[in-house]
């Protein structure tokens, strides 16, 4: 379009005449305990100091739970169920045998999805719709899988005797807690490996409930312990001497502590870490849907994800009309409510989340930087921020440099491939990336390109347990999925 | 200005996919529920377009499309009955006052395979008889062959042909195949002076789909952001229950917004669709559903 039609061009309404009524998902079958313990040797125990931290919904701030806090004293105890564990029952288990209970998980976890949707919502503030049809589907997807692999090791590393590490200690993010405890259980378990892994303080209840559902299909006691609390406790699991192996997703500051405890205790290691991506597209791309799939790309889950395409870096002649169909697509985003099954954005996960959102939106206003924000009220109670772009920005921007983890997307103007490869990687991180083009030549110029883990092509923000996940740079060291997320829980010898 | 038609414009077929599956993820309930269903209803185009078609068939379709349910007088009427040509006159007559328009099919309709002097002199036909709608067809033995500018001057003749009379352009989606012939199709209909475009005749399976119409409306949204001019869309054939109807309407109301949910630009080319409809807003005010047997037929 010419800059005169974009001119004269007119705005559509998208809000009068006809609003949808709520339509929030009930959480009455959803049973909260008032008080969580740890979950350590197959029952939930007290911890040994009888302190408890409160979990709130970061959409209304409302008490959820009260969750235990484990000191070293609670982890040594869980490290030594999973040794016992792995030393006596999961390491001598026929391999079809371990299969069985990964399958289990799986299907019990199909039956009850509905209920680790709500529950999952209300901890971290995502939309029903996401923790419905992403987030717990893939869970379920990953235990089928990797239960899959269980009795077939020998077949995914042909020649070689895969054998287990040991126990391995897990440090979960709060973006997508149950999803990443699965993707870090699932091929654990399957490996013959035994697990200690902590959620993150602000969103622990959907692993907790994967504790109580693990219990229940009778996994022999100690193959997997939750221990809840501060960051301290992650900190001690990775220096702890009984655990063999550290996953650990989060942040890459967080990442760095960890990969030294790790290296100084003789530990493996893999790292997911934080990301800046850039969705690229090229002016011959399907405009509406190269809409959608930015849409995707940085407001799934509130742009809580670490491989969110949080750069969007579109060729100039497209670039007017992608904005504006960028900015109208944005107007019919629905915030709110994060268990109505018509939320598109739900709440920001912590207030401490939020303001750091916000400081970097502070920062740019005040040096210069055109930000766009939709029109949508915010709710009183709760952390909110909504969908926004910011314009005019250029690589030396902090805002362009650093991971915001929030609904912010920067936009930036290239003028050929070249260019927007090198914008692409001129950045610490290298998790993933997008190329929009009606070209399949130039998806594979550019996407060999770009130095990154990932690389979706006209589609953004797809997982599946077949593919591998993970990043260059700082953006982590190891791969998760697919027969390369097995490796890290093996010891490969000839 | 008038595109280059040979260009085609790209569309990601998986993509518009995506998006048609999201707008059905939309749950509609209570007073939204109610509205949207009578809004539905008052875009119907009843429809009859069978050689089977007599005087009384079509009479009896005129006075459902006036009283659709006339025990309960907040019920709308629909927006249009869809006939022959030469069943215009009785409908027109017999509607006569209501409001309600009168659409004929013509130009050699479903196949479009008449000369185009034949086709030209349907039209005027069915204008002169009291058709205020024309829905005609487009040759896709031309689009498919890439003559689009023999298309293009078709329905420029056909709309001129059409004097006052609405025209609406059916593009047959279902001989057309991929989502870029369909954003083709509309853009020709639309610069050659479409007042509606609309997916099918009903006579060739797959009929009017939600992808589709998507592809369509975008082809209406960028004209509309180019030009400030607004043309209308109607799905027609298979959109036969309610929840299919809402989920049509859910799309055009993100994607165009709130100026095309009247009847004047978005009709749902049906016939059974209106009884769904009418139950089910029934069941919305009284809480109860009733036998399809409560609801006459057209």
């Amino acid at each position: 379009m010419s800059e005169k039609e974009l001119t004269a061009r007119q705005n559509l309404h998208f809000d009068e005449l006809w609003a949808y009524d709520p339509a929030p998902e009930s959480p009455d079958h959803v049973k909260i305990e008032e008080q969580y313990n740890l979950f350590i040797d197959g029952k939930f125990q007290e911890p040994a100091g009888g302190r408890y931290f409160e979990t709130i919904n970061p959409a209304n701030e409302t008490l959820l739970s009260r969750v235990a806090r484990a000191d070293r004293s609670d982890l040594d105890k869980a490290v030594a169920a999973a040794r016992k564990a792995y030393d006596g029952v999961w390491s001598k288990m026929p391999a079809k045998e371990r299969g069985k209970y990964i399958y289990r998980i799986a299907r019990l976890l199909q039956e009850r999805a509905r209920e680790f949707a709500i529950l999952e919502s209300m901890d971290t503030g995502k939309p029903i719709r996401e923790s419905r049809d992403v987030d717990i589907p893939i869970v379920i997807a990953h235990f089928f899988y990797y239960a899959g692999w269980a009795d077939k090791l020998k077949y995914a590393f042909p020649g070689v005797d895969p054998r287990p590490l040991g126990v391995a200690g897990q440090i979960i993010p709060w973006n997508f807690p149950l999803l990443m405890a699965a993707w870090k259980i699932a091929p654990a378990l399957a490996t013959g490996n035994t697990v200690v892994i902590k959620p993150a303080s602000s969103t622990p209840l959907t692993l907790l409930k994967l504790g109580e559902l693990i219990r229940d299909a009778g996994l022999p006691a100690g193959v997997v312990n939750i221990v809840t609390g501060p960051g301290e406790i992650g900190s001690a699991i990775a220096n702890h001497p009984g655990i063999d192996k550290i996953a650990f997703t989060g942040s890459t500051e967080i990442g760095r502590t960890i990969q030294e405890a790790s290296l100084r205790t003789g530990k493996k290691y893999t790292l997911e870490l934080g990301g800046k991506a850039a969705n690229i597209v090229f002016d011959d791309a399907p405009v509406e849907e190269a809409v959608e799939g930015i849409v995707n790309g940085i407001f799934f889950n509130q742009g809580h994800v670490c491989c969110a395409g949080s750069r969007l870096l579109v060729q100039e002649g497209v670039a007017d009309e992608l904005v504006h169909k960028l900015k109208m697509r944005m107007e019919t985003l629905i915030l709110g409510d994060p268990l109505d099954k018509n939320t598109d954005i739900g709440a920001i996960n912590s207030k401490g989340q939020l303001d750091s959102i916000l400081g970097y939106l502070t920062d740019g206003v005040e040096s210069g930087l055109q930000i766009y924000q939709t029109k949508c009220d915010l709710p009183e109670n709760g952390f909110w921020c909504p969908p926004t772009l910011v314009e005019n920005v250029s690589q030396a921007h902090r805002i362009v440099q650093e991971e915001v983890f929030g609904p912010v997307l920067t936009i930036q103007t290239f003028r050929t491939p070249e260019e927007a490869v090198s914008l692409a990687n001129n950045t610490p991180y290298g998790l993933s990336g997008g190329v929009w083009t009606d070209k399949g030549s130039k998806i594979f110029k550019v996407g060999k390109g770009i130095r990154a883990g990932v690389i979706w092509a006209n589609t953004f923000n797809k997982f599946d347990p077949t593919s591998p996940f993970g990043g260059y740079k700082e953006s982590g060291m190891g791969r998760e999925g697919g027969i390369h997320g097995l490796l890290p829980y093996l010891e490969i010898s000839q | 200005m008038i595109p280059d038609f040979k260009q085609a414009i790209p569309v990601d077929q998986i993509g518009v996919e995506e998006r048609v599956a999201r707008f059905r993820t939309r749950s509609i309930k209570k007073e939204s529920k109610l509205f949207a269903l009578k809004l539905a209803l008052q875009m119907v185009d009843l429809t009859t377009l069978e050689g089977m078609d007599s005087p009384g068939k079509v009479r009896q379709l005129c006075d459902k499309a006036m009283y659709p349910y006339e025990a309960d007088p907040d019920i709308p009427k629909v927006a249009a009955i869809c006939v022959y040509p030469n069943r215009v006159r009785l409908a027109a007559g017999v509607l006569k006052g209501s409001g309600i328009h009168v659409a004929s099919v013509a130009t050699s309709f479903p196949s479009g395979m008449g000369t185009l002097e034949s086709r030209i002199d349907e039209v005027k036909y069915a204008v002169d008889e009291g058709a205020d709608e024309i829905d005609m067809v487009i040759s896709r033995w031309a689009f498919l062959k890439g003559e689009y500018d023999y298309v293009f001057d078709e329905i420029a003749a056909i709309k001129e042909a059409c004097g006052p009379a609405h025209l609406k352009v059916i593009l047959e989606t279902g001989e057309l195949e991929t989502y870029e012939n369909v954003r083709k199709a509309s853009d020709i209909a639309i610069y050659a002076g479409a007042d509606f475009i609309k997916t099918s005749t009903g006579k060739i399976s797959p009929a009017a789909t939600m992808p589709v119409t998507l592809v369509m409306l975008y082809a209406i949204r960028d004209y509309y952001l180019k030009t400030g001019s607004k043309i209308g869309m109607k799905p027609a054939g298979g959109i036969r229950d309610a929840k299919t109807a809402l989920h049509y309407l859910v799309m055009v109301k993100e994607t165009l917004g709130a100026d095309w949910l009247t009847p004047d630009l978005f009709r749902f080319g049906a016939s059974s669709l209106a009884n769904d409809l009418l139950m089910q807003i029934i069941k919305q005010k009284t809480g109860h559903y009733q036998s399809p047997d409560y609801f006459s037929i057209g």
